[in-house]
């Protein structure tokens, strides 16, 4: 195959390809899908955290007028069911059961305990409040540590609320200690996170006429189809997802969400049904990212050198293990960020607790590892009395180090230049705005894997076709939730053909219709997929150009292709219209359906932690300037410069975007977002009490896209999805903590917490 | 039912509602207008904005009633594939569109404001469209698109 080395597409800030429909209102997300004679599903929920079921009725609201049917777990063919999200590769251990609808109990405040479908959804939430549910209210427990006592409640009857751990041992960390200057020794938290999408979770299902069942559905993981076949006990080949352009998603669509409850509700009926969550369902029963209580304990030699980290990381899971397993070896494999530290000791633990199932968010635990680490960081350099960034840089992973884990890194850690570009960007510490103001200045650096755990054995599929008029028609079962997994596809395309982005449609996110491209998680869709498209791509160029130098009589290596054109050094030019009927008339292939593997590995070793665990990481540094004022406790972010090396940017202007929004949620996540459960009861139910940054919060934002190019993504490309909001949190954390002189280690930094601080510093 | 009488998009319609009807079912399921969102159903969120005679209004707090002989217009009113807005194309421009659910919303907001101070300030600019939440963009691109279609507007290259 040839190899593509200057690009035309590639780099370069074209709009994305569905930019127009989005523009336009013309995009038919999940709920602006309707089909002739639909009926509509609502949900009973739990009204205690921790409760036994003695008894549901449902007569009443089956004899309502309008009312379709009325389903409890009875009447779900697989109720219970072990969760295998979107796993390639089985790999046993860590499967929890989920229950499709409550049965015997219910775990959490607003478990889904009945179905109804009726006419109209007004309907639908009469027959709800008409089931009788007599409950015994049992005694729940909402504190990971607290779960972990022996003693404590259990969720699942006579097991262990502990449902994982993971160990790291490197090195020796008794002797690491021995030989430190210096020890710190900290605990920090990370609270109860939503994803706040804009759209809530939906979606149609229906019945086809052979029988079978469609689920149109805004989802990250078409391919829960195996699940949902699963529960109602049919083949997988009679089941069909297909989602939609996704209104966000943020790891809050990769678990199922209403997708069992609208098969079960069509499979009962036989009509189309719809589901479109409320706000406050989907704030307050919804999963949300993992809290966290650390422990961390830091050895370092007095001229900054680190020689041993000790860390304790507890997460809680909810009521239902779901992806917490996974979730905690991502926290785990990422305990130290991207430091070389010879010896290394981490014990980690997810705890189920009566709180909502915990689940998929935006880094999936590498986060909130980083927002303790990085608070470490700054405390240990405090201790030592050296600049918080002078330190950082004397510890940072380079090429040919050895990670926690033991993988030896093969291509570059760029985070000296990402944290100096950052700081010449901050420049120097403002003078604060007034006499009651304080202000302060922050780094964090932090890192995140793309692509799935290596021994899940991921893999994508994508399908490139030229049409006998020059145009292209790609199809991969992606999901796009909005970052451009499909523009990105399309731009590799165009580049690999010489096609211009508006002559290729895409097809994608169908289970029956395009290539299984696995789940939109894990930053791995560019990655994956895009691998797989250029593979498929570069071998229908290989073709074109093999017909196109039997045309010719010159070798393929001296044909280009660029402007929908093949073209020889000598000038001469044959358009990609007419290749394409040259080849159908001889019968070459003028499609490819390719298959990318990523590296396969095994589960790392359970005493040790050692063992390669991820394809590669993307690495960057954030820096936040930050003024708080003393009588409101009001923190504004002034500043805010990020920046990753991406290995090439596809699409630089996506990337900023993917910068800029991982700034916005960030700032949230150390400022203001708080789901608050009290006694498992969320305490955020609208946008109201849960606060998102608005136009007004957002600062300056400055993306920063550093390029080396050796990334494992097409054209050295490295994903950005996730690892963009990594640092962000420390780093305003760490910021706050620079103005106050005084670390408050709860989130989020609310203004009354900060009034407290200063309280008790004066 | 009540009988209420309105312009939308410069259509005149005529049509009947229950007094409890709130703008956004009506417009979402009576006329079929699909791109005004439902995001939070108690006016927090914008993604549900429509102008009401060219002002800014939640059509999830809005009862259909309180349209009658009124003008609207939804993201479907103000550009097409073939002749967009110059806030849709500055918005497709700067890449200030991401999964889009905000969008329609958003650039309503911004048609209102640009409509009545066509060289905001960037503090305007945030102002106008704080009760637009989005969770994709950070907000620095739609910024930037609807400074880009001020200028635009405007007369100015760009």
């Amino acid at each position: 195959m040839d190899v593509i080395k200057e690009f035309k597409v590639i780099g370069k800030r074209l709009p994305s390809h569905d930019a127009v429909e989005k523009a336009t209102g013309q995009t038919k997300y999940a709920d602006d899908f309707a089909l002739p004679g639909m009926i509509y599903g609502k949900i009973l929920r739990a009204k205690y955290p921790h409760a036994r079921i003695k008894r549901i009725d449902t007569s009443k609201a089956e004899k309502l007028d309008g009312v379709y049917c009325v389903l409890t777990h009875k009447d779900v063919p697989n109720n219970a069911i072990i969760s295998r999200f979107g796993q390639t590769r089985a790999v046993g251990g860590f499967e929890g059961v989920y229950r499709v609808l409550a049965e015997g109990k219910v775990r959490y405040y607003g478990e889904p305990v009945a179905l109804v479908a009726a006419e109209t959804e007004e309907i639908a939430e009469k027959a709800i409040d008409l089931i009788e549910v007599e409950y015994e209210e049992l005694e729940g427990v909402f504190d990971p540590r607290e779960a972990m006592d022996p003693k404590a409640p259990k969720i699942e009857d006579g097991k262990s609320n502990v449902v994982a751990r993971f160990k790291i041992r490197k090195g020796d960390v008794a002797k690491g200690f021995a030989e430190a200057d210096v020890i710190v020794e900290n605990e920090y938290m990370s609270q109860f996170i939503d994803h706040a999408y804009l759209e809530p979770e939906a979606g149609v299902a229906w019945v086809e006429d052979d029988g079978s069942i469609t689920i149109r559905v805004s989802t990250q993981v078409i391919e829960h189809y195996r699940e949902i076949a699963h529960v109602l006990g049919i083949p997988e080949s009679r089941v069909r997802v297909i989602t939609p352009k996704i209104g966000g998603g943020f790891g809050g669509k990769e678990d199922i969400t209403v997708e069992y409850y609208l098969a079960l509700l069509a499979w009962k009926t036989g009509r189309p049904v719809k589901i479109v969550q409320t706000r406050e369902e989907s704030l307050s029963f919804r999963s949300k990212r993992h809290p966290y209580k650390f422990k961390y304990k830091t050895g370092v030699k007095k001229d900054g050198t680190i020689v041993a980290v000790e860390a304790e990381l507890i997460s809680d899971a909810g009521a239902y293990m779901t992806l917490s397993p996974w979730v905690l070896l991502y926290s785990t494999v990422n305990a130290i960020g991207p430091y070389n530290v010879p010896n290394v000791k981490v014990d980690s633990y997810t705890v189920l607790t009566n709180h909502p199932p915990s689940g998929a968010y935006r880094t999936f635990g590498a986060g909130q590892a980083c927002v303790a680490y990085e608070q470490q960081m700054d405390e240990v350099a405090k201790k030592l009395g050296m600049d918080p960034v002078e330190f950082r840089k004397k510890n940072y992973l380079k090429k040919g180090d050895t990670m926690a884990n033991g993988w030896k890194i093969p291509n570059t850690v760029a985070l000296h230049e990402t944290t100096d570009l950052v700081l010449k960007y901050l420049g120097k510490k403002p003078k604060p705005s007034g006499p009651k103001k304080l202000v302060g200045m922050g780094i964090a650096s932090g890192m995140c894997s793309y692509g799935r755990m290596i021994f899940l054995h991921d893999t994508s599929r994508s399908k490139v076709r030229l049409e006998l008029d020059g145009s292209v028609t790609i199809e991969c079962g992606v999901q796009d939730v909005g970052a451009g997994q499909e523009a990105s596809l399309c731009q590799i395309v165009s580049e690999v053909l010489g096609v211009p982005l508006k002559k290729i449609r895409i097809i994608s996110g169908d289970t029956a219709a395009t290539p299984i491209a696995g789940t939109t998680t894990a930053t791995r869709q560019l990655y994956m997929s895009g691998n797989a498209t250029y593979l498929a791509a570069m071998k229908v160029r290989d073709n074109i150009l093999t017909k196109a130098s039997e045309i010719f009589g010159v070798d393929k290596s001296e044909l280009i292709i660029e402007d929908e054109k093949i073209k020889t050094k000598d000038g001469k030019s044959i358009s990609l219209r007419d290749i394409a009927v040259a080849c159908a008339a001889d019968g070459v292939e003028l499609f490819c359906e390719a298959q990318f593997n990523a590296p396969f590995g095994e589960v790392p070793d359970p005493e040790t932690g050692q063992g390669r665990v991820f394809p590669d990481f993307t690495y960057g540094t954030t820096g936040a300037i930050v003024e708080i004022d003393t009588e409101t406790g009001e923190v504004e972010v002034k500043k805010i410069a990020s920046a990753f090396d991406v290995g090439t940017a596809i699409n630089p202007m996506r990337v900023e975007g993917q910068i800029e929004g991982g700034a916005a949620m960030g700032i949230g996540w150390a400022l203001t977002e708080d789901v608050k459960f009290e006694k498992g009861i969320a305490k955020a139910q609208s946008f109201a009490e849960y606060i998102i940054a608005t136009a007004v919060d957002v600062p300056e934002i400055k993306s920063i896209i550093v390029e080396n190019h050796d990334g494992l993504g097409p054209f050295g490309a490295r994903g950005v999805g996730e690892v963009v909001l990594a640092p962000v949190p420390p780093a305003v954390i760490n910021a706050v903590a620079d103005a106050l002189g005084k670390r408050i280690k709860e989130l989020p930094i609310t203004g009354e917490r900060i009034l407290l601080a200063l309280r008790e510093k004066s | 039912m009540k009988e209420i009488e309105f312009t939308i998009n410069g259509r005149k319609k005529r049509i009947a509602v229950r007094p409890k009807d709130l703008l956004l079912n009506v417009i979402r399921e009576e006329l079929g207008l699909k791109g005004t969102k439902y995001g939070c159903g108690t006016g927090e969120c914008g993604a549900c904005t429509v102008l009401l005679d060219g002002r800014p209004i939640l059509s999830c707090l809005t009862l259909a009633v309180a349209v009658n002989g009124k003008s609207i217009t939804t993201i479907e009113g103000i550009g097409t594939d073939e002749h967009l807005h110059p806030i849709q194309q500055a918005f497709i421009d700067a890449g200030a569109i991401q999964c889009g659910y905000c969008t329609p919303g958003m650039i309503l907001s911004a048609k209102a404001l640009l409509d009545k101070n066509p060289n905001p300030s960037e503090e305007e600019i945030k102002e106008a469209i704080k009760g637009n939440l989005c969770r994709c963009t950070g907000y620095v691109k739609i910024i930037a698109a609807i400074q880009l279609a001020a200028k635009r507007m405007r007369g100015e290259r760009v």
